[in-house]
């Protein structure tokens, strides 16, 4: 550093703005699903880590719980159920002024009797005469909440909404779509550049137009077929084989193209000597391609299982959405409809979706953008 | 290399012929219906809207990752952070859209005024002392934030194709330009852009192809409601609206495909001329 440079300064401060703007709405994500469920509906997830009121309104015991003490007839009882990290702030006994009394204070009600409530939430209510009533009386309550972080809603959308059985269908849709495309891309690669044969430009070119076909133009067709084969044998169209030869098909050329290029890059001479030698193409395949081509091949495995992984059209068309079926993404999508105001469960739920994508790229970094960075540079 | 052809026939190539049959069909794809569907397409104001957000995805996000993904390259050069910070910004390349959608929903999250805002655009907002709104229910406008979430996400694609690039400016060329006494904005001006001219085009055409598909993101925020269609959902729409209108579907994916075909036979001519080299 020659000296300080108003340019160097602006650059630190830009990028800080712009990572900051990039970070925010995940990390927002990520902490409302560790909130409270009941405080995430009130108060913003930048609150997480203050102290918040919220207004509670709560009853007292019931009359049969009164003793009699020389003459006096008491109730006892704790309006916060115990709650060791809450405190009553502010307190009233009336609907229309629920702040009326700071706690703790000494309240005397419409019927003569005392009532005295601490910050804790404790309260002692005294009388002369007997207690009568059947329900127990409303009290208004302001009360300071502490941050509270919890894995409940891990729990509950894990176990109860059905994510745990969708984050398994989503694995067994994503492990063989990966693996198949590559195996089969693999051999096509090696087959079309080292292997003569006629109409092997052809062939390629082809590929090269493909990749870059929407495949909505796949969808409906491929659909048709399904349902007929499903008709015929009387199946259902939607299966679990079915999605894995569509992932498989949609994601082969760019698999065959990026893994062409590659095997393509590998120096010439090897095979030469290896075909004098009397190597088969498959022993050379097995031989030599393969270990040379693991870097690769986690570049593009990585790619094709994320893409799989987050990929909503296909498993919508080609899935059901009962509950052994559907993946993370569908299911996903549904619970927006469904819980469109419950967000301590979608943030939940997205996040949980987002786990394995997350390890994947923070663990595989450089293979992903390796992958990333080859398929786009050509596609 | 058998299976592949055969799976690449089953799944790419008949479709591709076998959709462009089922555009001049009826619903069923069993009674020639001539270009019928066509004309319905121009006349169905949902498809006009499709072809007209489309287009306005193509214009702003392509256009937006880049200069971005360039900026944000440009600058993590600079730092000693800046890998950090890469890792960051490309991070959102790893969640899925759907994933995203949820992530940004939160953020435009609406209540009424007077209520705690619990999403924190509005939050803001209402602390500079201005009114909340529901972002995603106000037309137009609200095509932009929809495209945010696909910029949001594509930027880091971007920016480190840009960063790949650009570690390969060779140094003395920069080195000379200094000597010669250029600035650092006119440095970046006639030899960085001129050098990654042809990473821009490649950025520019992934992104294309991409958001020319978008389908996902808008399923999931406004499901083409509030004149956010795009071509993708209205052909996902119509695939299973009353039993399905293959027709019709078909016809829409054909518009997806229009765009594509630019595209292709860049690459086409890309690849030609790489054999011949």
């Amino acid at each position: 550093m020659k000296h300080f440079s108003f340019g160097k300064f602006l650059a630190h401060f830009f990028l800080l703005i712009i990572v900051f703007i990039w970070v925010i709405p995940t990390f927002g994500l990520l902490i409302s699903s560790l909130r409270d469920k009941d405080q995430v509906a009130l108060t913003g997830w930048w609150t997480a880590l203050k102290h918040n009121e919220f207004n509670e309104i709560v009853r007292t015991e019931k009359s049969n719980v009164q003793f009699e003490e020389n003459g006096v007839f008491i109730i006892t009882g704790n309006l916060l159920k115990n709650s060791p990290t809450k405190s009553v702030i502010n307190f009233g006994i009336t609907s229309k002024n629920p702040k009326a009394f700071k706690a703790p204070s000494k309240v005397t009600m419409k019927n003569g009797s005392t009532f005295y409530l601490k910050k804790d939430g404790s309260y002692r209510w005294t009388s002369d005469k007997e207690f009568k009533h059947k329900k127990g009386k409303r009290i208004f309550l302001t009360v300071n909440t502490p941050p509270s972080l919890t894995l409940e809603n891990y729990k509950e959308v894990l176990v109860f909404r059905g994510l745990g059985q969708s984050f398994i269908n989503s694995l067994t849709v994503a492990v063989p779509s990966t693996i198949i495309p590559l195996i089969i891309g693999a051999f096509a690669a090696y087959a079309l550049s080292w292997m003569n044969f006629y109409g092997r430009d052809l062939i390629f070119a082809t590929i090269v137009c493909l990749l870059v076909v929407p495949l909505q133009m796949s969808l409906i067709p491929i659909l048709t077929v399904y349902n007929q084969i499903g008709n015929f044998f009387g199946v259902s169209a939607k299966s679990y084989v079915g999605i894995w030869l569509a992932h498989t098909g949609f994601g082969l050329p760019l698999k065959i193209f990026l893994l062409r290029n590659f095997i393509k890059s590998l120096p010439h001479e090897m095979f030469e000597a290896a075909r004098v030698d009397g190597a088969s193409h498959y022993q050379i395949f097995m031989k030599i391609i393969l270990p040379l081509s693991i870097p690769a091949f986690a570049s593009i495995g990585i790619l094709q299982f994320l893409w799989v992984w987050n990929d909503l059209l296909v498993a919508l068309v080609f899935l059901d959405k009962m509950p052994s079926e559907i993946v993370l993404t569908s299911r996903l999508r549904e619970m927006l409809g469904e819980f469109s105001q419950n967000w301590e469960i979608l943030t939940t739920s997205a996040f949980v979706s987002m786990i394995v994508p997350l390890f994947v790229f923070l663990s595989l970094q450089r293979y992903f953008i390796r992958g990333l960075v080859a398929g786009s540079v050509k596609g | 290399m058998a299976p592949a052809l055969i799976i690449l026939l089953v799944y790419l190539i008949y479709p591709v012929s076998e959709t462009i049959r089922l555009s001049f069909f009826d619903n069923y794809g069993r009674e020639f219906t001539g270009v019928s569907n066509y004309v319905w397409a121009l006349n169905d104001s949902d498809f006009r809207q499709s072809i007209l957000n489309n287009f306005l995805w193509l214009i702003v996000v392509p256009t937006t990752c880049t200069f971005l993904g360039l900026t944000i390259a440009t600058l993590a050069d600079r730092v000693w952070w800046g890998v950090f910070a890469k890792t960051l910004i490309f991070m959102p390349m790893a969640i899925s859209f759907v994933g995203a959608s949820v992530i940004w929903k939160f953020v435009y999250e609406y209540r009424g005024a007077g209520n705690d805002q619990i999403g924190i655009l509005n939050a803001i907002i209402v602390y500079f002392g201005g009114d909340p709104h529901a972002w995603i229910a106000i037309p137009f406008w609200n095509n932009f934030f929809l495209m945010v979430i696909m910029i949001w996400i594509q930027t880091g694609l971007a920016m480190v194709i840009f960063s790949a690039a650009l570690r390969a400016i060779p140094e003395e060329t920069l080195e000379a330009a200094r000597i010669d006494g250029a600035g650092e904005v006119r440095i970046f001006f006639y030899i960085i852009i001129p050098f990654l001219s042809e990473t821009i085009v490649v950025i520019w055409t992934t992104i294309t192809i991409l958001v020319l598909k978008v389908f996902d993101i808008v399923l999931a925020m406004t499901n083409g409601q509030w004149g956010t269609e795009v071509l993708a959902n209205l052909m996902f729409d119509w695939m299973f609206r009353g039993g399905g209108d293959s027709g019709r579907g078909s016809t829409i994916a054909l518009f997806i495909m229009l765009g594509v075909i630019p595209i292709m036979i860049w690459n086409l001519r890309r690849f030609k001329m790489e054999q011949e080299r």
